[in-house]
């Protein structure tokens, strides 16, 4: 019987392995599985057009989802980047579209494409330093916060033309300004370029979270801030960076949607914010700071695209969509309880092991 | 050891066995509580009595065995059924609710009630109030949690249990671990008076004086096995540690030279801290330290003994004082630039101060001196990782694998982690607040093993600690508070236990005999 226990301890063991690699990538699982089945149940799924149509909205919400993810690292959460989104579609359709007017000089100024989007993203990454601000100056929970300034920048959206679209954003050779839409839909070695923007993001912030400190110090942020500021970390400057950071990425965002459409609406991106914590939380972030991954949440964002743009394909209607895509997260987050306890459970026996 | 002429069982634990996947945590543990006296649990971190006391007070079940209470077998659904039962437990982590007050966390899921739903507050409050006088602590029952010192909450967890009604048995999870010694002497004296009740203590500490002093009967357990069970009148301290170890335990130690110590390392003048009601928490305090010297801070809770090493730590930026690090006058504003100039801070809090949870070993060791190991922006893994094996084999911090998460560590390696933190930011002057907290007998000597080195290596060390034991075993010099003032300054052999008591409790308003 002794000489039974040490083999059968061993098979429990790679067991367990197995379960928690299944655990670990279930998000990449459910994506592969979603794939195959809308591949068989909807004929026109696999075609390079619908992959290019998938692609354009997923590219969306990975990158609202990565800087997303940054936040909810750190502890916070930022509701406010669907309005970025539309707020800064409308500040790059308005410089286009009609310039910047100069009423003291009588003049109106038509930038280059170029400066406009950078223009945009400063401004992006301007509204999340408001963000960051509040919740570091004035110690005002990120949720009313990020919730505040969601109000405040969608406002801000519809006054810029009264709620008005900008359309037709293609420039005038004239002025100068020509090449909007490319942003949305050139390509780059048969590659639509927000992929390309997607991948450079993604890439940038995976190396950011793990191989520079201020990654990890946004790590010991969420995890556990007294402990954080205790060891002399920047506390406030790291949050002041993942808010701006986020709003950067709902900038890039509103500036992508913009070309693809080549007109900007003040109302683009509403409840947007809530496909990228979605994304997040799918990708295995946890809420309660601390945790997650960029991969994680780009996987997570195709889980969500590759889900709503299926069911469309076959036919569900728009009330059953809604239906699946709450249980989906919900499930995942019940999953991703269980990997959790599992591995503190494994955790805690090596220890009463040691 | 069997044990003849005993007195009346009240409760006891037949042949408990308990597995957890992978370990066997008890292995057909007997264990007798006798009425009316205070019944000592004691083994090193791991040997089991955690796990044996969840499973008297419910919140754990057995795989096998029993339970008797009172001669009749009984099976606990859950803590709430187990606290009908008469049962209480004092955990050792505080299970208190910050943002509630203390009576509201004395009554908490016990409310009392008027018309059956609306809750009573006023007797809450009334009730908590006697509560806390029979412990000695006139706290007000309005305050919040959060505003109380860790030893202060103890007290409240204290008369939580002691609020449930028909108490029978009362398990202490190290009660005494936060308390100061004026503290200690009166949980004593309210053992005593409970004893007198007819309520059975089961009592877990690491302090052998303690179970030497108010024990009554001892029970060793190691590796999850019963090793020997005595009456404490019959046996001594190294009876305690032969059988806690399996051998007999060095305990002593020569105290080191004085001439080992060098220059004037710190000088600290006037150090004035308003306090959070009014008055001073810290008023005009001074003191210096050498390079080598080990400065130890003494005083009760509330002493302003942790405010001390926060100041330094530039936490109050609103303190005043003259610093001079090596001669040079210095401002402590923020944490960082004190970090910068070289002071190291262990805090007293190792779980919610001292570790990020979510982190592996290594991370939480490199956390507060990343920034050396990027070039420009990016991380040089390897030489990062070089100095966590340094930090690791010089610390013996026992780990497999330092991507493992922190939390996978026991009590007294995390807390060497925190050290070896504080270490690897090249300190001159490491502070420690109550470093061997919550630690087993061999990590605390591992402990004090390393503090004496950082010192001998020239380091300045000033340690926080209410454990008299140790603080006088280890301190080169010794300053005492009380009530934020500096009542007492030893050094060598003036350094001792009665002297410390006398002069912390120098100018105490409160104080009662």
């Amino acid at each position: 019987m002794i000489e039974l226990k040490p083999k059968r301890n061993r098979e429990s063991q790679t067991h367990v392995g197995i379960g928690m690699i299944l655990l670990k990538f279930r998000t990449f699982i459910a994506l592969i599985l979603l794939i195959v089945f809308f591949s068989f149940s909807a004929p026109n799924f696999l075609t390079s057009h619908s992959l290019i149509l998938i692609a354009s909205h997923v590219v969306l919400y990975a990158i609202l989802g990565i800087g997303m993810t940054y936040v909810i690292v750190a502890g916070g959460i930022d509701l406010s980047v669907g309005s970025i989104v539309g707020l800064s579609g409308m500040i790059a359709g308005g410089l286009i579209y009609e310039g910047l007017a100069l009423p003291m000089f009588g003049v109106k100024i038509f930038f280059n494409v170029f400066v406009v989007i950078l223009i945009t993203l400063m401004m992006g990454a301007l509204v999340g330093a408001v963000n960051g601000l509040l919740v570091t100056r004035f110690h005002v929970a990120p949720f009313i916060a990020t919730l505040g300034t969601l109000y405040v920048a969608r406002g801000a959206a519809m006054l810029r033309s009264n709620g008005e679209t900008f359309p037709n954003l293609v420039g005038d050779p004239g002025l100068g300004n020509t090449g909007f839409p490319v942003l949305g839909a050139g390509n780059l070695l048969g590659v639509p370029l927000p992929v390309w923007i997607m991948a450079i993001i993604g890439l940038i912030a995976a190396y950011i979270f793990k191989k520079t400190p201020l990654g990890w110090h946004i790590f010991a942020v969420g995890g556990n801030e007294k402990a954080a500021e205790l060891s002399g970390i920047r506390v406030k400057r790291v949050k002041m960076f993942v808010y701006m950071f986020s709003g950067f990425c709902a900038a890039m965002v509103g500036l992508i949607v913009s070309s693809q459409l080549v007109a900007a609406h003040p109302a683009t991106g509403e409840t947007w914010e809530l496909n990228a914590i979605a994304a997040a939380v799918l990708g295995g972030t946890s809420l309660a700071g601390g945790r997650g991954t960029i991969g994680g949440t780009i996987v997570g964002a195709f889980v969500i695209g590759v889900l709503s743009d299926g069911m469309v394909m076959i036919g569900v209607s728009e009330f059953w969509q809604m239906v699946i895509k709450g249980t989906v997260i919900v499930l995942a987050v019940i999953v991703d309880q269980i990997q959790r306890n599992l591995q503190n459970k494994l955790v805690l026996q090596s220890r009463s092991a040691a | 050891m069997a044990l003849s002429n005993t007195g009346e069982v009240c409760l006891s634990a037949r042949k408990i066995t308990k597995r957890y996947p992978g370990t066997l945590a008890l292995d057909r543990v007997n264990f007798n509580v006798y009425r009316g006296k205070v019944n000592v649990l004691i083994g090193e971190n791991g040997a089991g009595k955690s796990t044996l006391m969840k499973i008297i007070a419910g919140i754990e079940r057995p795989d096998e065995g029993t339970i008797e209470l009172n001669g009749k077998e009984v099976h606990f659904d859950d803590t709430r059924h187990a606290a009908e039962m008469g049962i209480g437990i004092i955990h050792q982590e505080l299970n208190l609710f910050p943002n509630m007050t203390v009576a509201q966390n004395i009554f908490v899921a016990r409310e009392k009630l008027r018309y059956g739903m609306i809750v009573d507050d006023k007797r809450h409050m009334e009730e908590a109030r006697k509560l806390l006088e029979r412990l000695e602590h006139p706290l007000d029952p309005r305050t919040l949690v959060r505003d109380l010192r860790v030893g202060q909450q103890q007290i409240v967890e204290i008369a939580k249990t002691m609020a449930q009604p028909n108490l029978h048995v009362l398990i202490m999870d190290e009660p005494t671990s936060s308390l100061s010694t004026a503290e200690v002497e009166v949980l004593f004296r309210l053992i005593d008076e409970l004893k007198e009740q007819g309520i059975s203590i089961i009592y877990i500490s690491h302090r052998m004086e303690e179970i030497m002093r108010i024990g009554d009967y001892v029970t060793v357990l190691r590796d999850g096995r019963l090793v020997a069970e005595a009456k404490v009148k019959d046996i001594d301290i190294p009876w305690i540690v032969r059988n806690m170890v399996g051998h007999e335990a060095s305990v002593s130690k020569p105290k080191p030279e004085a001439e080992r110590f060098g220059e004037e390392l710190l000088r600290v003048e006037g150090l004035t801290l308003p306090g959070r009601s009014g008055g001073f928490a810290l008023e005009n305090i001074s003191f210096s330290l050498r390079k080598g010297e080990i400065l130890g801070i003494y005083g009760l809770l509330g002493s302003g003994r942790t405010e001390i090493l926060e100041c330094l730590m530039g936490m109050h930026p609103e303190a005043t004082a003259d610093i001079y690090l090596e001669g040079k006058e210095i401002k402590a504003r923020s944490i960082r630039e004190q970090i910068e100039r070289g002071f190291a801070h262990v805090p007293e809090d190792r779980q919610r101060e001292g570790l990020v949870q979510t982190l592996s070993v290594a991370k939480n060791i490199t956390l507060s001196s990343l920034n050396k190991y990027a070039r420009w922006f990016h991380l040089v893994q390897k030489k990062e990782e070089e100095h966590v094996r340094n930090t690791i084999e010089d610390l013996y911090i026992k780990v497999a694998d330092s991507n493992l998460p922190v939390l996978s560590l026991s009590g007294g390696n995390q807390q060497k982690v925190v050290i070896g933190k504080g270490i690897l930011t090249g300190p001159k002057v490491l502070l420690l607040d109550e470093p061997s907290r919550g630690i087993d007998v061999g990590a605390k000597a591992e402990v004090f093993e390393l503090i004496r080195r950082f010192a001998s290596q020239g380091l300045g060390i000033i340690l926080v600690a209410s454990e008299l034991k140790e603080i006088v075993s280890i301190s080169d010099r010794v300053i005492v508070l009380s009530n934020g003032r500096l009542t007492g300054e030893f050094a060598g052999e003036q350094i001792t236990e009665e002297a410390l008591v006398l002069a912390s409790a120098e100018g105490q308003r409160a104080i009662r005999v």
